[in-house]
Protein backbone atom coordinates (compact mmCIF):
# COMPACT_ATOMS: atom_id res chain seq x y z
CA UNK A 1 0.00 0.00 0.00
CA UNK A 2 1.01 3.55 -0.39
CA UNK A 3 1.77 5.32 3.20
CA UNK A 4 0.16 8.68 3.35
CA UNK A 5 3.33 10.98 2.68
CA UNK A 6 1.89 13.73 5.65
CA UNK A 7 3.82 11.89 8.04
CA UNK A 8 6.70 10.08 9.09
CA UNK A 9 7.42 6.52 10.73
CA UNK A 10 8.78 4.23 12.78
CA UNK A 11 10.20 0.44 12.78
CA UNK A 12 7.75 -0.04 15.85
CA UNK A 13 4.95 0.68 13.13
CA UNK A 14 3.85 3.98 14.66
CA UNK A 15 2.93 7.14 13.04
CA UNK A 16 3.74 11.04 13.59
CA UNK A 17 2.00 13.23 12.42
CA UNK A 18 3.32 17.03 13.19
CA UNK A 19 1.21 20.32 13.29
CA UNK A 20 3.01 22.90 14.52
CA UNK A 21 4.57 21.66 17.94
CA UNK A 22 2.09 19.21 18.69
CA UNK A 23 2.60 15.41 17.20
CA UNK A 24 -0.76 13.06 16.64
CA UNK A 25 0.21 9.35 17.19
CA UNK A 26 -1.04 6.06 15.86
CA UNK A 27 -0.07 2.75 14.19
CA UNK A 28 0.06 1.51 10.72
CA UNK A 29 -2.02 -0.17 8.21
CA UNK A 30 0.64 -2.92 8.27
CA UNK A 31 0.75 -2.96 12.60
CA UNK A 32 -3.38 -3.26 12.27
CA UNK A 33 -3.03 -5.69 9.84
CA UNK A 34 -0.49 -7.89 11.47
CA UNK A 35 -2.96 -7.19 14.92
CA UNK A 36 -5.61 -8.84 13.85
CA UNK A 37 -8.96 -7.71 15.50
CA UNK A 38 -8.10 -4.91 18.06
CA UNK A 39 -9.93 -5.24 21.40
CA UNK A 40 -7.84 -3.01 24.06
CA UNK A 41 -5.58 0.51 24.15
CA UNK A 42 -4.35 1.00 26.99
CA UNK A 43 -2.93 4.71 26.57
CA UNK A 44 -0.76 6.97 29.42
CA UNK A 45 -2.85 9.91 30.69
CA UNK A 46 -2.85 13.80 30.09
CA UNK A 47 0.10 15.32 31.03
CA UNK A 48 2.35 12.35 30.94
CA UNK A 49 5.80 12.23 29.75
CA UNK A 50 7.13 10.15 27.34
CA UNK A 51 10.18 9.52 26.15
CA UNK A 52 11.54 9.03 22.34
CA UNK A 53 11.94 4.78 22.46
CA UNK A 54 9.93 3.94 25.57
CA UNK A 55 6.68 2.13 25.62
CA UNK A 56 3.79 4.22 26.32
CA UNK A 57 0.89 1.80 26.36
CA UNK A 58 -0.34 -1.59 25.10
CA UNK A 59 -2.59 -2.71 22.33
CA UNK A 60 -4.19 -5.62 22.50
CA UNK A 61 -5.60 -8.04 20.03
CA UNK A 62 -8.18 -11.55 21.11
CA UNK A 63 -4.65 -13.21 21.41
CA UNK A 64 -1.86 -11.04 22.42
CA UNK A 65 -0.54 -8.19 23.92
CA UNK A 66 1.99 -5.36 22.25
CA UNK A 67 3.56 -2.73 23.22
CA UNK A 68 3.47 0.72 21.62
CA UNK A 69 6.54 2.66 21.58
CA UNK A 70 6.87 6.40 21.95
CA UNK A 71 8.06 8.04 18.46
CA UNK A 72 9.28 11.28 19.97
CA UNK A 73 9.96 12.63 23.04
CA UNK A 74 7.35 15.13 24.29
CA UNK A 75 4.46 15.47 27.04
CA UNK A 76 0.73 14.05 26.08
CA UNK A 77 -1.66 16.57 25.34
CA UNK A 78 -4.66 15.00 24.24
CA UNK A 79 -5.71 11.13 23.80
CA UNK A 80 -8.40 9.59 21.83
CA UNK A 81 -11.24 8.83 24.05
CA UNK A 82 -13.28 6.69 21.26
CA UNK A 83 -10.49 3.95 21.39
CA UNK A 84 -11.75 3.23 24.91
CA UNK A 85 -15.29 1.69 23.73
CA UNK A 86 -14.29 1.31 19.92
CA UNK A 87 -10.61 0.07 19.81
CA UNK A 88 -12.40 -1.71 16.57
CA UNK A 89 -11.50 2.02 14.91
CA UNK A 90 -8.18 1.14 15.00
CA UNK A 91 -8.37 -1.72 12.38
CA UNK A 92 -11.10 -0.02 10.02
CA UNK A 93 -9.29 3.71 9.87
CA UNK A 94 -5.13 2.85 11.64
CA UNK A 95 -4.19 6.08 9.66
CA UNK A 96 -7.04 7.95 10.74
CA UNK A 97 -7.27 6.76 14.17
CA UNK A 98 -4.97 8.99 16.43
CA UNK A 99 -4.04 7.06 19.52
CA UNK A 100 -2.31 10.73 21.54
CA UNK A 101 -1.26 13.71 21.12
CA UNK A 102 1.78 15.25 22.53
CA UNK A 103 3.94 18.36 22.69
CA UNK A 104 7.45 17.75 20.94
CA UNK A 105 10.63 18.70 23.18
CA UNK A 106 12.66 18.35 20.48
CA UNK A 107 11.69 19.03 16.84
CA UNK A 108 14.84 17.49 15.23
CA UNK A 109 13.92 13.94 16.38
CA UNK A 110 11.32 14.21 13.39
CA UNK A 111 14.18 14.14 10.99
CA UNK A 112 15.28 10.56 12.39
CA UNK A 113 12.40 9.05 11.15
CA UNK A 114 11.37 7.15 8.15
CA UNK A 115 9.46 8.89 5.28
CA UNK A 116 6.60 6.93 4.17
CA UNK A 117 8.84 5.25 1.08
CA UNK A 118 11.41 4.36 3.58
CA UNK A 119 8.61 2.61 5.35
CA UNK A 120 7.17 0.85 2.86
CA UNK A 121 10.54 -0.37 2.09
CA UNK A 122 11.44 -1.52 5.35
CA UNK A 123 7.67 -3.56 5.59
CA UNK A 124 8.55 -5.04 2.74
CA UNK A 125 12.21 -6.18 3.53
CA UNK A 126 10.98 -7.17 7.17
CA UNK A 127 7.85 -9.70 4.89
CA UNK A 128 10.70 -11.07 3.21
CA UNK A 129 9.37 -10.02 -0.08
CA UNK B 1 4.60 -1.66 18.53
CA UNK B 2 5.97 -5.21 19.41
CA UNK B 3 7.19 -8.20 17.79
CA UNK B 4 4.81 -8.49 14.99
CA UNK B 5 4.66 -11.90 13.06
CA UNK B 6 4.65 -11.73 9.87
CA UNK B 7 3.79 -15.25 7.76
CA UNK B 8 6.80 -16.35 6.21
CA UNK B 9 6.19 -18.57 2.97
CA UNK B 10 6.90 -21.49 4.13
CA UNK B 11 7.59 -22.99 7.99
CA UNK B 12 10.61 -24.21 9.43
CA UNK B 13 11.57 -28.06 8.33
CA UNK B 14 11.42 -29.26 11.42
CA UNK B 15 7.78 -27.87 12.28
CA UNK B 16 4.57 -30.57 12.02
CA UNK B 17 2.36 -29.82 8.98
CA UNK B 18 -0.93 -31.26 8.15
CA UNK B 19 -2.09 -32.06 5.03
CA UNK B 20 -4.01 -28.87 4.25
CA UNK B 21 -0.45 -26.73 5.58
CA UNK B 22 -0.67 -25.68 1.82
CA UNK B 23 -4.16 -24.72 1.58
CA UNK B 24 -4.12 -22.75 4.70
CA UNK B 25 -0.91 -20.68 3.48
CA UNK B 26 -2.60 -20.19 -0.06
CA UNK B 27 -5.69 -18.66 1.77
CA UNK B 28 -3.50 -16.65 3.23
CA UNK B 29 -3.83 -17.47 6.90
CA UNK B 30 -1.61 -16.32 9.42
CA UNK B 31 0.18 -19.28 11.16
CA UNK B 32 1.76 -20.36 14.24
CA UNK B 33 4.33 -22.93 15.68
CA UNK B 34 1.08 -24.85 18.39
CA UNK B 35 2.86 -27.69 20.10
CA UNK B 36 5.41 -28.24 17.06
CA UNK B 37 2.49 -27.82 14.40
CA UNK B 38 2.28 -25.13 11.90
CA UNK B 39 -1.46 -24.13 11.97
CA UNK B 40 -3.57 -21.46 11.01
CA UNK B 41 -4.34 -19.09 13.74
CA UNK B 42 -7.17 -17.19 11.97
CA UNK B 43 -7.64 -16.09 7.83
CA UNK B 44 -7.76 -12.40 6.67
CA UNK B 45 -10.14 -10.12 7.17
CA UNK B 46 -9.58 -9.47 3.88
CA UNK B 47 -11.75 -12.68 3.05
CA UNK B 48 -14.32 -11.65 6.04
CA UNK B 49 -12.60 -13.70 8.85
CA UNK B 50 -10.24 -12.83 11.71
CA UNK B 51 -10.54 -14.47 15.44
CA UNK B 52 -13.80 -12.34 15.87
CA UNK B 53 -15.76 -13.04 12.43
CA UNK B 54 -14.80 -16.76 13.06
CA UNK B 55 -15.82 -16.82 16.43
CA UNK B 56 -19.11 -15.26 15.62
CA UNK B 57 -19.48 -17.23 12.66
CA UNK B 58 -19.48 -20.59 14.32
CA UNK B 59 -22.12 -19.33 16.91
CA UNK B 60 -24.09 -17.90 14.09
CA UNK B 61 -23.67 -19.90 11.33
CA UNK B 62 -21.21 -22.77 10.63
CA UNK B 63 -17.12 -22.56 10.29
CA UNK B 64 -14.67 -25.29 9.75
CA UNK B 65 -11.13 -26.26 11.51
CA UNK B 66 -8.59 -28.05 10.28
CA UNK B 67 -8.26 -30.25 13.33
CA UNK B 68 -5.69 -33.08 12.17
CA UNK B 69 -2.99 -32.01 14.52
CA UNK B 70 -5.03 -34.02 16.74
CA UNK B 71 -4.33 -37.55 17.64
CA UNK B 72 -6.02 -40.80 17.14
CA UNK B 73 -5.95 -44.03 19.32
CA UNK B 74 -7.40 -47.25 17.99
CA UNK B 75 -8.20 -49.91 20.76
CA UNK B 76 -9.42 -53.11 19.01
CA UNK B 77 -9.66 -56.77 20.39
CA UNK B 78 -11.33 -58.89 22.98
CA UNK B 79 -10.30 -56.77 25.96
CA UNK B 80 -10.56 -53.60 24.49
CA UNK B 81 -12.95 -52.76 26.67
CA UNK B 82 -11.89 -53.91 29.85
CA UNK B 83 -8.31 -51.88 28.51
CA UNK B 84 -10.39 -48.87 27.79
CA UNK B 85 -11.90 -49.05 31.61
CA UNK B 86 -8.48 -49.35 32.75
CA UNK B 87 -6.65 -45.90 31.57
CA UNK B 88 -9.70 -44.17 31.21
CA UNK B 89 -11.91 -42.42 34.00
CA UNK B 90 -15.07 -42.44 32.53
CA UNK B 91 -17.30 -45.32 32.82
CA UNK B 92 -17.14 -46.74 28.25
CA UNK B 93 -19.31 -49.94 29.54
CA UNK B 94 -22.25 -47.44 29.07
CA UNK B 95 -21.08 -46.97 25.77
CA UNK B 96 -23.02 -48.75 22.66
CA UNK B 97 -21.63 -49.06 19.82
CA UNK B 98 -21.80 -45.54 18.01
CA UNK B 99 -21.41 -43.40 20.83
CA UNK B 100 -18.81 -41.31 22.22
CA UNK B 101 -17.73 -39.84 25.83
CA UNK B 102 -15.69 -37.30 27.41
CA UNK B 103 -13.13 -38.33 29.32
CA UNK B 104 -9.41 -38.39 30.38
CA UNK B 105 -6.08 -40.86 30.89
CA UNK B 106 -5.14 -40.04 34.48
CA UNK B 107 -1.70 -41.18 36.37
CA UNK B 108 -1.41 -43.07 39.24
CA UNK B 109 -1.52 -39.86 41.40
CA UNK B 110 -5.17 -38.92 39.40
CA UNK B 111 -3.40 -36.26 37.67
CA UNK B 112 -4.09 -35.65 33.73
CA UNK B 113 -2.28 -37.22 31.21
CA UNK B 114 -4.48 -35.91 29.01
CA UNK B 115 -8.48 -35.77 28.03
CA UNK B 116 -9.80 -37.27 25.37
CA UNK B 117 -12.62 -38.18 23.82
CA UNK B 118 -13.81 -42.26 24.19
CA UNK B 119 -15.67 -43.60 20.58
CA UNK B 120 -16.95 -47.24 20.20
CA UNK B 121 -16.52 -48.07 16.98
CA UNK B 122 -17.48 -51.79 16.92
CA UNK B 123 -18.11 -54.05 19.57
CA UNK B 124 -14.48 -54.12 20.23
CA UNK B 125 -13.54 -51.41 19.04
CA UNK B 126 -12.39 -47.83 20.51
CA UNK B 127 -11.33 -44.83 19.01
CA UNK B 128 -9.28 -42.43 21.36
CA UNK B 129 -9.33 -38.60 19.83
CA UNK B 130 -6.18 -36.85 21.75
CA UNK B 131 -4.16 -33.49 22.01
CA UNK B 132 -1.91 -32.56 19.35
CA UNK B 133 0.46 -32.04 21.48
CA UNK B 134 0.41 -35.16 23.57
CA UNK B 135 -0.03 -37.56 20.89
CA UNK B 136 3.48 -39.39 21.24
CA UNK B 137 2.76 -39.27 25.13
CA UNK B 138 -0.69 -40.46 24.99
CA UNK B 139 0.40 -43.51 22.81
CA UNK B 140 3.41 -44.86 24.75
CA UNK B 141 0.93 -44.56 27.77
CA UNK B 142 -1.78 -46.28 26.51
CA UNK B 143 0.19 -48.93 25.17
CA UNK B 144 2.67 -49.35 28.39
CA UNK B 145 -0.74 -49.33 31.20
CA UNK B 146 -2.83 -51.86 28.30
CA UNK B 147 -0.32 -54.98 27.67
CA UNK B 148 -2.01 -57.00 30.11
CA UNK B 149 -4.90 -56.45 28.21
CA UNK B 150 -5.56 -58.79 25.12
CA UNK B 151 -6.38 -55.70 22.56
CA UNK B 152 -4.16 -54.68 19.49
CA UNK B 153 -2.68 -50.95 20.66
CA UNK B 154 -2.59 -48.52 17.19
CA UNK B 155 -1.50 -44.99 16.30
CA UNK B 156 -3.43 -44.03 13.63
CA UNK B 157 -3.01 -39.70 14.42
CA UNK B 158 -1.38 -39.76 10.70
CA UNK B 159 -4.00 -41.74 9.00
CA UNK B 160 -6.71 -39.04 9.06
CA UNK B 161 -7.16 -35.24 8.16
CA UNK B 162 -9.64 -34.17 10.47
CA UNK B 163 -12.02 -31.75 10.05
CA UNK B 164 -14.44 -30.14 12.43
CA UNK B 165 -17.57 -28.53 11.01
CA UNK B 166 -19.12 -26.11 14.15
CA UNK B 167 -22.14 -24.37 14.37
CA UNK B 168 -26.31 -23.86 13.92
CA UNK B 169 -25.68 -24.50 10.52
CA UNK B 170 -22.95 -27.20 10.67
CA UNK B 171 -25.74 -30.35 10.16
CA UNK B 172 -26.95 -28.18 6.88
CA UNK B 173 -23.89 -27.91 5.38
CA UNK B 174 -22.47 -31.41 6.10
CA UNK B 175 -25.88 -33.02 5.45
CA UNK B 176 -25.28 -31.47 1.61
CA UNK B 177 -22.23 -33.34 1.08
CA UNK B 178 -23.70 -36.96 2.33
CA UNK B 179 -26.39 -39.42 1.91
CA UNK B 180 -25.75 -40.71 5.68
CA UNK B 181 -28.82 -39.33 7.34
CA UNK B 182 -27.32 -36.58 9.94
CA UNK B 183 -31.24 -36.16 11.80
CA UNK B 184 -30.35 -39.77 13.09
CA UNK B 185 -26.96 -38.72 14.71
CA UNK B 186 -27.44 -37.18 18.22
CA UNK B 187 -24.88 -35.12 20.08
CA UNK B 188 -21.77 -37.29 20.89
CA UNK B 189 -22.67 -40.16 18.80
CA UNK B 190 -21.01 -41.39 15.31
CA UNK B 191 -22.08 -42.63 11.90
CA UNK B 192 -20.11 -44.21 8.60
CA UNK B 193 -20.90 -42.43 5.58
CA UNK B 194 -19.11 -41.02 2.44
CA UNK B 195 -18.47 -37.52 1.72
CA UNK B 196 -19.36 -36.71 -1.45
CA UNK B 197 -17.23 -34.27 -3.43
CA UNK B 198 -18.11 -33.50 -7.09
CA UNK B 199 -16.35 -31.39 -9.25
CA UNK B 200 -16.01 -30.83 -12.92
CA UNK B 201 -14.92 -34.28 -14.22
CA UNK B 202 -14.87 -36.52 -11.44
CA UNK B 203 -17.02 -38.12 -8.57
CA UNK B 204 -15.25 -38.50 -5.52
CA UNK B 205 -16.60 -40.93 -3.25
CA UNK B 206 -15.33 -41.48 0.05
CA UNK B 207 -16.91 -44.37 1.84
CA UNK B 208 -17.04 -45.20 5.24
CA UNK B 209 -15.93 -42.45 6.36
CA UNK B 210 -16.09 -41.71 10.45
CA UNK B 211 -18.58 -38.49 11.14
CA UNK B 212 -18.55 -37.66 14.53
CA UNK B 213 -21.48 -34.98 16.07
CA UNK B 214 -18.30 -33.81 18.64
CA UNK B 215 -16.66 -30.37 18.84
CA UNK B 216 -14.96 -28.24 20.97
CA UNK B 217 -16.97 -25.05 20.30
CA UNK B 218 -19.78 -25.82 22.67
CA UNK B 219 -21.95 -25.17 19.44
CA UNK B 220 -23.67 -28.34 17.45
CA UNK B 221 -21.18 -29.71 14.95
CA UNK B 222 -19.95 -32.90 13.85
CA UNK B 223 -16.14 -34.02 12.98
CA UNK B 224 -15.07 -36.06 9.83
CA UNK B 225 -12.13 -37.88 9.39
CA UNK B 226 -10.99 -38.23 5.98
CA UNK B 227 -7.95 -40.30 4.03
CA UNK B 228 -4.65 -37.34 4.93
CA UNK B 229 -3.13 -37.56 1.81
CA UNK B 230 -3.28 -33.60 0.67
CA UNK B 231 -5.58 -33.95 -2.65
CA UNK B 232 -8.09 -35.54 -1.13
CA UNK B 233 -7.90 -33.27 2.32
CA UNK B 234 -7.89 -30.12 0.12
CA UNK B 235 -11.01 -31.28 -1.98
CA UNK B 236 -13.14 -32.09 1.12
CA UNK B 237 -11.64 -28.84 2.70
CA UNK B 238 -12.27 -26.51 -0.78
CA UNK B 239 -15.80 -28.29 -0.89
CA UNK B 240 -16.78 -27.83 2.10
CA UNK B 241 -16.42 -23.89 1.94
CA UNK B 242 -17.89 -24.23 -1.47
CA UNK B 243 -20.99 -25.73 -0.36
CA UNK B 244 -21.13 -24.00 2.77
CA UNK B 245 -21.36 -20.75 1.04
CA UNK B 246 -25.34 -20.47 1.17
CA UNK B 247 -24.71 -20.80 5.09
CA UNK B 248 -21.81 -18.13 5.70
CA UNK B 249 -19.06 -20.82 6.04
CA UNK B 250 -15.81 -19.42 7.23
CA UNK B 251 -12.70 -21.08 7.81
CA UNK B 252 -11.43 -21.06 11.27
CA UNK B 253 -8.09 -20.91 13.02
CA UNK B 254 -6.67 -21.31 16.62
CA UNK B 255 -7.65 -18.55 17.15
CA UNK B 256 -11.39 -19.00 17.71
CA UNK B 257 -11.50 -22.49 18.57
CA UNK B 258 -9.88 -20.98 21.78
CA UNK B 259 -11.78 -18.33 22.50
CA UNK B 260 -15.15 -20.87 21.62
CA UNK B 261 -14.16 -23.49 24.15
CA UNK B 262 -13.22 -20.81 26.63
CA UNK B 263 -16.66 -19.36 26.35
CA UNK B 264 -17.82 -22.86 26.29
CA UNK B 265 -15.53 -23.57 29.60
CA UNK B 266 -13.80 -26.66 27.39
CA UNK B 267 -10.54 -26.58 29.00
CA UNK B 268 -7.24 -27.44 27.61
CA UNK B 269 -4.58 -29.19 28.60
CA UNK B 270 -1.28 -27.70 29.91
CA UNK B 271 -3.85 -25.24 31.24
CA UNK B 272 -6.93 -25.91 33.35
CA UNK B 273 -5.69 -29.88 33.30
CA UNK B 274 -2.47 -31.24 33.52
CA UNK B 275 0.20 -33.52 35.15
CA UNK B 276 0.06 -31.66 38.54
CA UNK B 277 -3.55 -30.63 38.39
CA UNK B 278 -6.51 -33.63 39.21
CA UNK B 279 -10.02 -34.42 38.40
CA UNK B 280 -11.65 -32.77 41.74
CA UNK B 281 -9.24 -29.58 40.83
CA UNK B 282 -10.37 -29.42 37.70
CA UNK B 283 -14.00 -29.92 38.11
CA UNK B 284 -14.37 -32.83 36.09
CA UNK B 285 -16.24 -35.60 38.53
CA UNK B 286 -19.13 -35.58 36.34
CA UNK B 287 -16.86 -37.70 33.89
CA UNK B 288 -15.43 -39.92 36.72
CA UNK B 289 -17.01 -43.19 37.69
CA UNK B 290 -14.90 -43.85 40.81
CA UNK B 291 -17.77 -47.05 41.04
CA UNK B 292 -16.67 -48.63 38.04
CA UNK B 293 -13.50 -51.34 38.13
CA UNK B 294 -10.08 -50.13 39.10
CA UNK B 295 -8.87 -47.51 36.85
CA UNK B 296 -5.45 -46.17 37.19
CA UNK B 297 -5.67 -43.33 39.03
CA UNK B 298 -8.24 -43.98 41.46
CA UNK B 299 -6.77 -44.42 44.28
CA UNK B 300 -5.35 -41.25 44.38
CA UNK B 301 -8.10 -39.95 43.59
CA UNK B 302 -9.81 -41.51 46.64
CA UNK B 303 -7.11 -40.10 48.80
CA UNK B 304 -7.53 -36.42 47.16
CA UNK B 305 -11.29 -36.67 48.37
CA UNK B 306 -10.88 -37.45 51.61
CA UNK B 307 -8.25 -34.90 51.81
CA UNK B 308 -10.63 -32.36 50.30
CA UNK B 309 -9.08 -29.87 47.42
CA UNK B 310 -6.95 -26.78 47.82
CA UNK B 311 -7.41 -24.82 44.53
CA UNK B 312 -10.83 -24.98 42.45
CA UNK B 313 -11.01 -24.03 39.03
CA UNK B 314 -13.78 -20.94 38.75
CA UNK B 315 -15.52 -18.61 35.91
CA UNK B 316 -14.29 -14.90 36.71
CA UNK B 317 -15.01 -11.81 34.76
CA UNK B 318 -13.47 -8.86 34.51
CA UNK B 319 -15.17 -5.94 36.01
CA UNK B 320 -13.09 -3.08 35.57
CA UNK B 321 -11.35 -2.57 32.50
CA UNK B 322 -8.63 -4.80 31.13
CA UNK B 323 -8.38 -8.17 29.83
CA UNK B 324 -7.00 -11.04 32.14
CA UNK B 325 -4.61 -13.53 30.70
CA UNK B 326 -2.89 -17.04 30.39
CA UNK B 327 -0.73 -17.44 33.88
CA UNK B 328 -1.87 -13.81 35.52
CA UNK B 329 -1.63 -13.65 39.00
CA UNK B 330 -5.16 -13.72 40.98
CA UNK B 331 -5.12 -11.69 44.21
CA UNK B 332 -7.42 -11.07 46.45
CA UNK B 333 -9.32 -7.34 47.62
CA UNK B 334 -6.31 -6.91 49.63
CA UNK B 335 -3.87 -7.94 47.05
CA UNK B 336 -2.56 -10.97 48.28
CA UNK B 337 -1.56 -13.69 45.42
CA UNK B 338 -4.18 -16.25 45.56
CA UNK B 339 -3.95 -18.17 42.38
CA UNK B 340 -3.77 -17.64 38.78
CA UNK B 341 -5.15 -17.73 35.46
CA UNK B 342 -5.58 -20.78 33.12
CA UNK B 343 -6.81 -19.25 30.52
CA UNK B 344 -8.20 -15.51 29.86
CA UNK B 345 -9.34 -13.66 26.71
CA UNK B 346 -11.64 -11.31 25.62
CA UNK B 347 -15.07 -13.62 24.80
CA UNK B 348 -16.03 -12.14 21.11
CA UNK B 349 -19.93 -13.28 21.37
CA UNK B 350 -20.51 -12.45 25.38
CA UNK B 351 -18.51 -9.55 24.71
CA UNK B 352 -17.00 -9.29 28.36
CA UNK B 353 -13.31 -10.50 29.03
CA UNK B 354 -13.46 -13.32 30.88
CA UNK B 355 -10.81 -15.98 32.15
CA UNK B 356 -10.63 -19.40 34.42
CA UNK B 357 -8.25 -18.97 37.31
CA UNK B 358 -7.31 -21.79 40.04
CA UNK B 359 -8.20 -20.12 43.42
CA UNK B 360 -8.30 -21.68 47.22
CA UNK B 361 -11.87 -22.73 47.84
CA UNK B 362 -12.91 -19.86 49.73
CA UNK B 363 -13.30 -17.64 46.76
CA UNK B 364 -15.26 -19.72 44.61
CA UNK B 365 -18.36 -18.46 45.28
CA UNK B 366 -20.45 -17.09 42.71
CA UNK B 367 -20.62 -13.56 42.89
CA UNK B 368 -17.31 -13.31 45.10
CA UNK B 369 -14.53 -10.21 43.79
CA UNK B 370 -10.72 -10.50 43.15
CA UNK B 371 -8.33 -9.37 41.09
CA UNK B 372 -6.38 -10.02 38.44
CA UNK B 373 -2.86 -8.37 38.37
CA UNK B 374 -2.49 -6.89 34.53
CA UNK B 375 1.26 -5.38 34.15
CA UNK B 376 1.45 -4.62 37.97
CA UNK B 377 -1.64 -3.23 38.50
CA UNK B 378 -4.79 -5.23 40.28
CA UNK B 379 -7.73 -4.92 38.11
CA UNK B 380 -11.18 -5.85 38.94
CA UNK B 381 -13.11 -9.25 38.70
CA UNK B 382 -16.15 -11.35 39.73
CA UNK B 383 -16.30 -15.05 40.28
CA UNK B 384 -18.94 -16.25 37.89
CA UNK B 385 -21.06 -18.87 36.96
CA UNK B 386 -19.79 -21.29 34.37
CA UNK B 387 -19.98 -22.34 31.13
CA UNK B 388 -20.02 -18.86 30.71
CA UNK B 389 -22.21 -19.90 27.27
CA UNK B 390 -24.39 -22.38 26.84
CA UNK B 391 -25.82 -22.90 22.78
CA UNK B 392 -29.82 -22.39 22.77
CA UNK B 393 -31.95 -25.45 22.78
CA UNK B 394 -33.34 -26.21 19.52
CA UNK B 395 -37.16 -25.31 19.63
Amino acid sequence: MAYPTDRKYTKQHEWVKVVGQQAAVGITDHAQEALGDIVFVELPKVGADLTAGNSFGTVESVKAVSDLYAPVTGTVTEINADLATSPEKVNKDPHGSWMLKMSLRNAGEIGDLLSAAAYEQFVAEEGGN
Amino acid sequence: MSSIETSPGSPPATVRKTALNAVHRQMGAKMVDFNGWDMPVEYPASIGCGVINEHMAVRTGVGIFDVSHMGDIRLAGPQALAAVQYISMNDASKLVVGQAQYSALLYPQGTFVDDVIVHRLGEDEYLLVINAGTREKDFSWVRDNTRQFDCAVENLSDDFTQIAIQGPKAVDLLQKMTSADLSAVKFYWVTRGDILVLDHSMRHHFGNTLIARTGYTAEDGFEIYVPSDEATSALVWNRLLEVGKEFGVVPCGLGARNTLRLEGKLPLYGHEISDTINVWEAGLDRFCKMDKPEFVGRAALEKAKTDGVKRTLVGLEMTERGIARDGYKVMDEGGREIGYVTSGSPAPFLKKNIALAYVPPEFGSVGGTVKVEIRGQGVGAQVVPTPFYKRPKKA
